[in-house]
């Protein structure tokens, strides 16, 4: 194995253009997963911990390279409730924004907030510059996104505005350290528009815009139009079943999980 | 190929052959099994180590990513003669039943420690939280350490 350890991103780049398709590795609490069981055997690793400009956090961008133990103290509501969640402190400590973003899992759990606020996700490659995608061109398949083999993810970019009413959880096995069963993020702007975004409930983090149209002719729902918020919900999700929980179970806690975290941002 | 960095105050030069893991090469290279292997997912915190000022499982870290790096094991916690603080307080509140998580638990309670050395029992708790005992002994490692938290003030 050959491993390449930039301290500039040009470099990282060149790296990649010379190599298209080396490994990107960040904070290793995904690679080293598959690595440690046989799934993956790295031929060149890109290293990217060293790059200090992915590390920062600027305004309106959040760079790839920022970890979730650093997001735990952001600004935006929902961003710190949800990195609180990731892994243990360990994992937190290590883990990346951008990693979560790379490996794409369906329980990622940073790609509702990403969704909801909708964020773009930014790419760059030496030759052809930097690209901005939204989630839902960015994020295609169970594990599968939009990076070109000679492209690096180099940050979130946040609109200008993200409403600071906004709300994350998520369901598991147990209280930490756990992988998302069903994970929600609700985010409601002043002028009462609420968008949902949904997490481990179909291939790509999911946006519940039939639910969305229904709080957007209703803003101040009744109990029958919650009801049917959970209803609308539920069956926009498109969940399988697999060891950890069933296609029933995610449909019905969807549902359950999105209206709780509505309801919160409504009382404020 | 050869990655230079420092383990416990020592600069070591380790012999990487190739994707393997910070903890198989501290413990199959360097001669330092104290950190553990169990999960090899990061979910257990037997292989817990300090690497650049922060608690990570050494076992998803990459060792050819290590160039340069200041890590900091069991083995360079207390010493035969002084115990360090933690772990003198969990031989004394009875908190080592089979032993395989303790080091651990010590690496990540001393680096809590040195950060806020009188931590709130939430906070002991949740920087623990990534440390599983499998005897369940959670009980004792947690008296111990608010003793300790304690006896601080």
């Amino acid at each position: 194995m050959e491993i390449t350890r930039p301290t500039s991103l040009v470099e990282a780049l060149e790296a990649r253009a010379e190599d298209p398709g080396a490994d990107l590795l960040a904070g290793g609490t995904d690679l080293m997963v598959e690595v440690n069981f046989g799934h993956s055997r790295p031929e060149h690793v890109i290293a990217l911990r060293r790059i200090a400009e992915l590390a920062q956090i600027d305004g309106n961008r959040i760079g790839a390279g920022v970890t979730w133990a650093r997001l735990e103290k952001s600004d935006h509501r929902a961003l710190a409730q949800l990195a609180r969640t990731v892994g243990s402190p360990q994992i937190r400590a290590a883990g990346t924004i951008g990693g979560n973003i790379g490996t794409a899992s369906p329980a990622g759990d940073g790609l509702p907030w990403l969704a909801a606020v909708e964020a773009e996700i930014e790419v760059t490659s030496k030759d052809r510059g930097v690209r901005r995608l939204p989630c839902s061109e960015f994020f295609t398949g169970v594990k599968r996104n939009a990076l070109a083999p000679d492209e690096v993810i180099t940050a979130a970019i946040l609109p200008e505005n993200v409403p600071t009413n906004q709300e994350f959880a998520k369901i598991g096995q147990r209280s930490a350290m756990v992988i998302s069963t069903v994970s929600a993020c609700v985010v409601r702007d002043d002028d009462g528009t609420v968008r949902v975004a949904l997490g481990s409930v179909a291939p790509t983090p999911l946006r519940a815009t039939r639910a969305e149209a229904l709080i957007a002719e209703n803003p101040d729902p009744s109990e029958a139009v919650l009801a049917e918020f959970v209803r609308t919900v539920s069956a926009e999700v498109s969940p399988i079943t697999d060891h950890r929980s069933t296609e029933s179970y995610r449909r019905h806690a969807a549902g359950v999980l999105a209206r709780r975290l509505l309801e919160r941002c409504l009382a404020r | 190929m050869i990655v230079s960095f420092n383990v416990n105050g020592e600069d070591r030069v380790a012999n990487v052959a190739g994707s393997e893991s910070l903890l198989q090469v501290l413990r199959e290279e360097l001669g330092l099994p104290g950190s553990k292997n169990a999960c090899e997912q990061g979910e257990c915190g037997s292989c817990s180590v300090e690497l650049d000022g922060a608690i990570v499982t050494s076992c998803l870290v990459m060792a050819a990513d290590c160039e340069g790096s200041a890590v900091t094991t069991i083995e360079g916690i207390g010493s035969d003669k002084e115990l360090h603080a933690v772990q003198q307080a969990l031989i004394d509140h009875g908190a080592v039943q089979c032993g395989f998580c303790t080091p651990g638990f010590v690496v990540t309670a001393a680096h809590l420690f040195e950060k806020n050395p009188h931590p709130e029992t939430n906070e002991i708790k949740e920087a623990l939280s990534g440390n599983i005992c499998r005897c369940t002994g959670y009980g004792a490692i947690l008296r111990s350490l608010e003793a300790l938290a304690e006896e601080a003030r």
